[in-house]
């Protein structure tokens, strides 16, 4: 019996400046982005005002949870920032439930919450520099004395850094969680009917019922949704706040 | 190759230590969550802004046990001190 964990493999490579290196996270991602986008599509399929569908319904009850998420955190003067909040929020809430289906979720990969935390970082510098200025931009890593700039400087890296690693952390614990315990599972039901020369009884994996799929609820949905949430609870606060 | 030896078994105990950090955060946000109940037993009518701001102070929190985590993973599966060898 062997466990292994690994990080993303590489699918294949482009040949395009010295080869690009495709990793099953950059796959899975356009993956996630067709199933949203086509949900999206099927939702938003012939809408209208007289008699709503069900489908206008769910559509409809998605949209206003985005918009009061918004409304109550950031205010709304920042209304236009729900398309980006919602795609945020649902790009990594399916991507890490992805891995109920057993393919490797994205956001297991460093490198795409990072990407995700870089956007909400530029976008933080942005409004920091349309909100204050050019002078108000530097003269806030200068408070509230100038000897605490290097700390300023710190804690402004050390934004998008620990909301990546924050998301990162999560997914690829509960995953890594998820191999071991599968692992020790197969050696228990080996373990419990391997002395059985029938080989055919003696596979039967007897032990994986049962604890994988409390695993897979705690791990795969309640996990996933939580951090989702929280990536972009935090995102509306660090936004929201380069207004104050 | 001993040399190898003592820098995984030295990488293995760092990587046991490193998740001694997982203590803060557990305490802090057990801390948080018993304040939480008590503040929703208090007012329930404020159950939802009480919930959506324990989740936010949790994952905060949960930040240093999330970066020994990271160190431990680092240790772990990439070790850098290996190829310094």
């Amino acid at each position: 019996m062997d466990v292994s964990i690994n990080g993303p493999k590489i699918l294949f490579t482009l040949p395009v400046l010295g080869g690009i290196n495709i990793t099953e996270s950059v796959v899975h991602a356009w993956l996630v982005m067709a199933l949203i986008v086509g949900a999206c599509l099927w939702l938003t399929k012939d809408l209208s005002v007289q008699n709503p569908g069900k489908k206008q319904i769910i559509a409809e009850k998605l949209v206003l949870m985005v918009r009061g998420l918004v409304d109550s955190n950031m205010g709304s003067r920042w209304a236009h920032f729900v398309p980006y909040i919602g795609t945020l929020f649902a790009f990594s809430f399916v991507s890490s439930v992805l891995s109920v289906t057993g393919l490797r979720s994205p956001t297991a990969d460093f490198s795409v919450t990072l990407a995700m935390a870089l956007v909400t970082f530029v976008l933080i510098e942005y409004y920091y520099f349309k909100n204050k200025g050019f002078f108000g931009f530097f003269k806030r890593l200068t408070e509230p004395i100038i000897v605490m700039t290097p700390m300023n400087l710190v804690s402004e890296v050390a934004t998008p850094l620990s909301l990546a690693l924050r998301h990162f952390g999560n997914i690829a614990s509960g995953a890594i969680i998820t191999t071991l315990v599968y692992g020790a599972l197969t050696a228990l039901s080996g373990f419990v009917l391997g002395w059985i020369p029938n080989t055919f009884i003696a596979s039967i994996p007897i032990m994986q019922i049962g604890l994988p799929a409390v695993l897979s609820i705690y791990f795969d949905l309640f996990s996933s949704a939580i951090q989702a949430y929280i990536f972009v609870m935090l995102t509306m606060a660090n936004i929201a706040g380069t207004a104050d | 190759m001993m040399e190898r030896a003592i820098i995984l078994a030295a990488s293995a105990i760092g990587v046991g230590l490193a998740m001694i950090a997982g203590l803060g955060p557990g305490i802090g946000e057990g801390y948080a969550v018993g304040q939480a109940c008590a503040a929703i037993g208090r007012q329930p009518e404020a159950q939802g802004k009480i919930q959506s701001t324990m989740i936010l102070g949790c994952a905060i929190a949960e930040t240093t046990g999330i970066y020994s985590l990271v160190v431990a993973l680092i240790l772990l599966f990439m070790n850098p001190l290996v190829n310094m060898l």
